[in-house]
Formats: structure tokens, C-alpha cells, sequence
């Protein structure tokens, strides 16, 4: 075992890049949970955004419309599931499983001529003077434009859900929406666009996996991700910031486990490939604050 | 206008028939995604219905069906205890390879012993307890953390996933197996074999357990107090809080009773059909038999019916495949999509449509 073979800088640069596709998905899903609704196709979503990343970049030759291509395939699906949860009312739990199942069968399906298609270079952004700084250059500032895309979207979501009004009527909905349906708001309709905004997040997170992380289609390729996803927004307390946080702490398991595997310690590969679902086991139980919306998971009919 | 109405109770005959529409339009819609793909809709849905059972191969296939089945439905009943209850255990999967690991594993310790009167008993009762242990996991953390069941069972299959490799390559891999993975063959150690009870029709322990799961849950449901407060504590958690059923006591004995079963499937299904423990173990039932549970409306008859309508999409999906060349995954696909429209359908069980205006509050 070579310990020293590990550099410190480029374990936490890597942590930025490892932890981006579990933050964008995490980040939708909160969302959607603080308008209401639970979505556990998150799963679903991401497989199917990390094939039509693959696709849209493959015939395209830009990794940006695969980009693109990923949040309309995760958008797309989420409203199958916001059609069943909020129009057919159907249970929230059974019908996020039901869209993991058919999101894995889909993506397999769609990706499956796409096995041999390498996506295009994903450029490292180069800032001025930024990327040039010592330490904090090579951690902070080299990273591709999605990493950046993903800190904005938590700034966007933390300042929409806690400053405006448009966030405060949402997190009513998601509180209690008798009431908010008592006082006039389209209690349905908001819950379609958090829903598919969480989709589209999905699909983002999915295709940076198979755009950048890997960089290519395999089946089942986010093992577990868009799981994780869900349970860092419990974490998180359904808060954006800390949220940050959450993936941060997962994208650091990810690697570290990776690069113990590559510097040769002395336990089986397969030990250490299950820190990160051990890990996120262990936060849960630890960790795990903060109260849930007060009609998290619950079906809404405006029939009283 | 469109509009839905809650139906004062439940419907009856639309809990029966949609099931029955699902699969309907999960055939038309699949057979246009086929369509889609260049292959012959109805010559594909045959082949994936009807050839399994009555085609020129059929004595191949249906023994099979038993086989494929069995899983199944000893996890889909095990199951349907926890979702009418409102406790989601989605790791099935996870507690299915433990059980064939725990069984697996005590057989081959004893490895090689004659005493199959001990040895095979004892493989069911380890198995069982080896998916009930996992199952007990994020049981325990719900009770005494109040951590998401959902998750930390799910996150459950993937540690379980990585431990089946852990295994197949390392300790339970076969001494005399020439450095490749897996474990010895249980199909050749007499005292651990599950082999079939009579030849050719795929009846071997584990669909007698399935059977004899089917009746005990029936009757566990309709004639024993626990089945009513199992009912009870998912339509109304608080009146059951009120008639004294403790909420912990009834996470623990659901998952409980799911991961057992789904361990002894995983023990049945390593020391017969599949025969070793090899990273290829796994197939998912444990998450088809999600899909199982639901269409077969949570009820231990409609599992068996279910059970053995999703065993057909494996062999027939199987047989797509070399007769048709249908992808793998369209199966995958195809069985998600049932899923789909079954709770789409069921809008229609608790709900009636309504024509006509809206009225003006």
C-alpha cells in the first residue's frame, strides 16, 4: 500500500466532480419534496438522463445538447410520474418505484446502440488569474462548467425557496396543501413544475455521470446514485445549503474509496465499493435532522 | 367537464378488473414499443405470452415457469404484509442474496457431508435467518433512529451486491475451482441440493414453500388478529395506535417476515435452479417481486396469479430474445410499463369520473 501515492489537492478537486451528479439530482428532488411531493424515481431519471446525455452528445458532437438532451429525458419522464401522483392520484411510493423500473428498462433499451460512443471533450473551464492560484486554483477553479452550473442552480434554489414569493407559496403547498389549496393556489399545477424541474436535475446529474465521470454508456451505469440523492436531501433537512454539504461528504467517500483501491490497501475492492451506500447508511442514522414537509408523500384531491 | 369523484368505499370489481386492463394495455403499448423497434408486434407478444405454454417448445418451458415463479411470489407475499402496513422494504433483493449466502455458506462448511436429513433442514432455517438479519437492519434503524426505511434497505442491496462478489471471490470461492470465481456446485453435494422433487416440472422445495406461503398469508390475513392489524395500521395508523398495535413492534415483524422470505427464496434458488454463488446470482426478483405484490393487489391469491403472469415475461422475454432478437431490456421495460398502468388504472378503485359541469362553488 502507498498512501503517499494520494495527493491531498487532487482528492478535494476531484470531490468537486464526484460529488456533481448526486448534488444536481439531490437538489431537484428537494424541490419537488418541498412543494409535497416524494419522488423516488429519482433513480429512474438519472439513468435515463445519463442515456440521453449519451445520445443527444453522440449525434450531436456537443456535450452541451447532450446536456440539454438529459434534462428533457428526465423532464419527460417526471411528468409521467407528476400525471399518475397528481392527476390519477396513484400512492407517491409505488409510482417513484414503478418510474426507477421503468427508467432502468428504458435507458438500457435507448443506450443499448450507444454502448461504443465515446461523448465529446468536456472542457475544463481556464478562469483568469483563478485558475492560476496556488492551492485553491487547482481545487476550486479548473473544473468543467457543469460543477459551476450546479453550485449556481444551489444558490438559485436556496434564494427562490427562501426570498421570493413564488418559493413561499410553493413551500406552503408543500407544508400543509389544504390550506394552500383553501387560499387559492393551484395546488396541482405547482406540484407539476417542481416535479419536472426535479426531473430535469435528474437528468442532468445521470448525463454527467455518463458525459464526464466515466465518460461512456454502461447499463445501470448510476448504481445507486439518484438512492443517494434521495437520502442526502433528508440529510440536508431539506435545506439547499447544506444540502452542498451532503454531496460534498459523499463525493469525499466516493473518492477516497477510489483512491485507497488505487493506492492498493490491503482490504478486497469489494469492502471498499460499499463504503459509500455504508456511509450513507451511517448518516442517516447519525446525522439526520431537520423536520420533513408536513404533506411530504401525501396524495392531494380537492374533494372536500 | 372531466372530473374525478371519491367513491364512497372502494370498488370492488374495478379492484379485480384493473389488473386485468393494466396487463391488457401494457400488451398494446408494448407491442407498439416493439413495433418501434422493427420487430412483429403480435408475433413478439406471442412469443412472450402464449409460446411459453402451449408452443412446440412448451415441455421445455413450463417446468421453468415453476422455477421462475417461486422467487417471485415467497417475496412478493412477504412483501405485501409490509406495504399494507405503509413499511416500504424495497431491498428484497439485498435480503434474497443473503439468504443464499447464509445458506450457501453453512452448507459448505459442512462440506462434505452426507447428512442431507441435518444439512438441508438447517440451510432453510440459516437462509431465512440470513434475510431476516438484513431485513432487521433498516427495520431496527427505523425504530430506534426513525431513519427512512426506503432508503437504508435499498442502500442494503447494494452492500449486499458488492458481498456476493466479496464471497464469490473469496471466502466461499471453490478450492478446486481452478482460481475461477464462484463456489462448488451445490447441485453436486447430495446433502445440499435442492434438486427437483419430481423430474421435468421444475417442483422442487421452494415452490412447496411458496404454495405453502400463499395459504399461511391468506390465512394469517383473514382469520388471524394479525392480519387484521396488519390492514388496520395502513387505513388507519392512528385508530390502530388507539386499539393498542405498536407501531415499532409491527415495522420489526413486516420486515422481519419480508427478509426472511426472501432470504429462503435466495437460499432455495443458490442450491437448486442457480447452484452456486457467483456475482451473476442476482437476476432482481426482489424488485419484480414489487411489481408482483402490487398487481396481484396485495392479496396472497393475486400474488400467485401475478407471479406466475411476471415468471411468463422472464421465459417469454427469454425466448424474444433468441427467437426475435429482442433486446434484454425491452422486457425490463415492458415490466416497469405493467406497473405503470396498473396504478394509472387504479384511479378508477378509489375514484368514479364524473361528466358533466363543474359547479360554481
Amino acid at each position: 500500500m502507498d498512501l503517499s501515492s494520494i495527493n491531498p489537492l487532487l482528492l478535494l478537486a476531484s470531490l468537486m466532480v464526484a460529488s456533481t451528479p448526486i448534488l444536481l439530482a439531490a437538489l431537484g428532488e428537494l424541490v419537488a419534496e418541498r412543494a409535497g411531493v416524494l419522488n423516488l424515481g429519482v433513480e429512474g431519471m438519472m439513468i435515463t438522463g445519463a442515456a440521453c446525455g449519451i445520445i443527444f452528445s453522440a449525434l450531436t458532437g456537443n456535450a452541451w445538447v447532450g446536456f440539454a438532451g438529459a434534462a428533457l429525458g428526465g423532464l419527460l419522464l417526471s411528468f409521467l410520474f407528476a400525471v399518475l401522483t397528481q392527476v390519477l392520484l396513484s400512492n407517491q411510493v409505488a409510482t417513484g418505484l414503478a418510474l426507477t423500473l421503468f427508467g432502468l428498462g428504458l435507458s438500457a433499451l435507448l443506450g443499448q446502440s450507444f454502448a461504443d460512443a465515446r461523448p465529446p471533450a468536456f472542457p475544463k473551464l481556464d478562469m483568469p488569474i483563478l485558475s492560476d492560484l496556488p492551492v485553491l486554483g487547482p481545487v476550486l477553479f479548473r473544473h468543467d462548467g457543469m460543477v459551476y452550473v450546479g453550485l449556481l442552480l444551489v444558490v438559485a434554489v436556496w434564494y427562490f425557496l427562501t426570498r421570493t414569493r413564488a418559493g413561499l407559496i410553493l413551500r406552503a403547498v408543500g407544508e400543509n396543501h389544504e390550506a394552500a389549496h383553501a387560499l387559492g393556489y393551484r395546488v396541482v399545477l405547482i406540484r407539476f413544475g417542481a416535479i419536472m424541474f426535479g426531473g430535469a436535475c435528474a437528468g442532468l446529474g445521470g448525463a454527467y455521470i455518463s458525459l464526464v465521470r466515466v465518460p461512456q454508456w454502461t447499463e445501470g451505469m448510476t448504481a445507486g446514485a439518484g438512492w443517494i440523492a434521495l437520502a442526502i436531501v433528508v440529510f440536508a433537512g431539506w435545506k439547499p445549503v447544506r444540502l452542498l454539504l451532503g454531496a460534498y461528504l459523499f463525493g469525499g467517500v466516493t473518492v477516497l474509496q477510489l483512491n485507497l483501491q488505487a493506492a492498493g490497501l490491503a482490504i478486497p475492492v469489494e469492502y471498499l465499493s460499499m463504503s459509500p451506500y455504508v456511509a450513507t447508511i451511517l448518516v442517516l442514522v447519525i446525522l439526520a435532522a431537520g423536520r420533513a414537509p408536513g404533506s411530504l408523500g401525501k396524495t392531494f384531491h380537492a374533494s372536500r | 367537464m372531466i372530473a374525478l369523484e371519491r367513491r364512497p368505499q372502494p370498488s370492488r370489481a374495478w379492484s379485480y378488473l384493473s389488473p386485468l386492463l393494466a396487463v391488457i394495455v401494457t400488451m398494446i403499448v408494448g407491442g407498439i414499443v416493439f413495433a418501434a423497434l422493427g420487430k412483429p408486434p403480435v408475433e413478439a407478444i406471442r412469443t412472450i405470452f402464449w409460446d411459453p405454454l402451449f408452443g412446440d417448445f412448451a415441455s421445455y418451458f413450463r417446468p421453468q415457469l415453476l422455477v421462475k415463479a417461486a422467487p417471485l411470489i415467497l417475496i412478493a407475499i412477504g412483501l405485501s404484509f409490509g406495504f399494507r402496513a405503509g413499511i416500504w422494504n424495497i431491498g428484497a433483493e439485498g435480503q434474497y442474496i443473503m439468504g443464499a449466502l447464509f445458506g450457501a455458506g453453512f452448507a459448505l462448511a459442512f462440506y462434505p457431508s452426507e447428512a442431507r436429513w441435518l444439512i438441508f433442514p438447517l440451510m432453510i432455517v440459516v437462509g431465512t435467518l440470513g434475510g431476516l438479519l438484513w431485513a432487521m437492519i433498516p427495520g431496527l434503524l427505523r425504530v430506534h433512529f426513525r431513519t427512512n426505511e426506503i432508503l437504508v434497505s435499498l442502500m442494503l442491496v447494494y452492500v449486499a451486491d458488492f458481498m456476493l462478489d466479496a464471497m464469490a471471490l473469496g471466502l466461499l470461492r471453490n478450492p478446486e475451482g481452478m482460481g475461477f470465481p464462484g463456489s462448488r456446485n451445490l447441485q453436486q453435494y447430495p446433502a445440499a441440493h435442492n434438486a427437483e422433487l419430481i423430474a421435468n416440472t421444475g417442483m422442487h422445495w421452494g415452490v412447496i414453500a411458496a404454495f405453502f406461503a400463499v395459504v399461511a398469508a391468506y390465512i394469517l390475513l383473514s382469520r388471524h388478529v394479525f392480519g387484521f392489524n396488519v390492514r388496520l395500521a395502513g387505513q388507519s395508523p392512528r385508530a390502530a395506535a388507539f386499539a393498542g398495535v405498536s407501531a415499532d413492534r409491527m415495522v420489526l415483524i413486516c420486515m422481519g417476515l419480508s427478509g426472511g422470505l426472501a432470504g429462503m427464496a435466495g437460499m432455495f434458488e443458490v442450491a437448486g435452479p442457480s447452484g452456486q454463488v457467483l456475482a451473476s446470482f442476482n437476476v432482481g426478483y426482489g424488485f419484480t417481486a414489487i411489481i408482483v405484490a402490487f398487481l396481484g393487489r396485495l392479496h396472497p391469491v393475486g400474488i400467485l396469479l401475478a407471479g406466475f403472469l411476471m415468471a411468463l415475461t422472464y421465459i417469454g422475454g427469454e425466448l424474444a430474445q433468441m427467437n426475435l432478437q429482442l433486446p434484454r431490456s425491452a422486457i425490463q421495460l415492458f415490466q416497469g410499463m405493467l406497473l405503470f398502468f396498473l396504478l394509472a388504472v387504479d384511479v378508477m378503485t378509489n375514484f368514479r369520473i364524473r361528466l358533466g359541469r363543474k359547479k360554481v362553488a
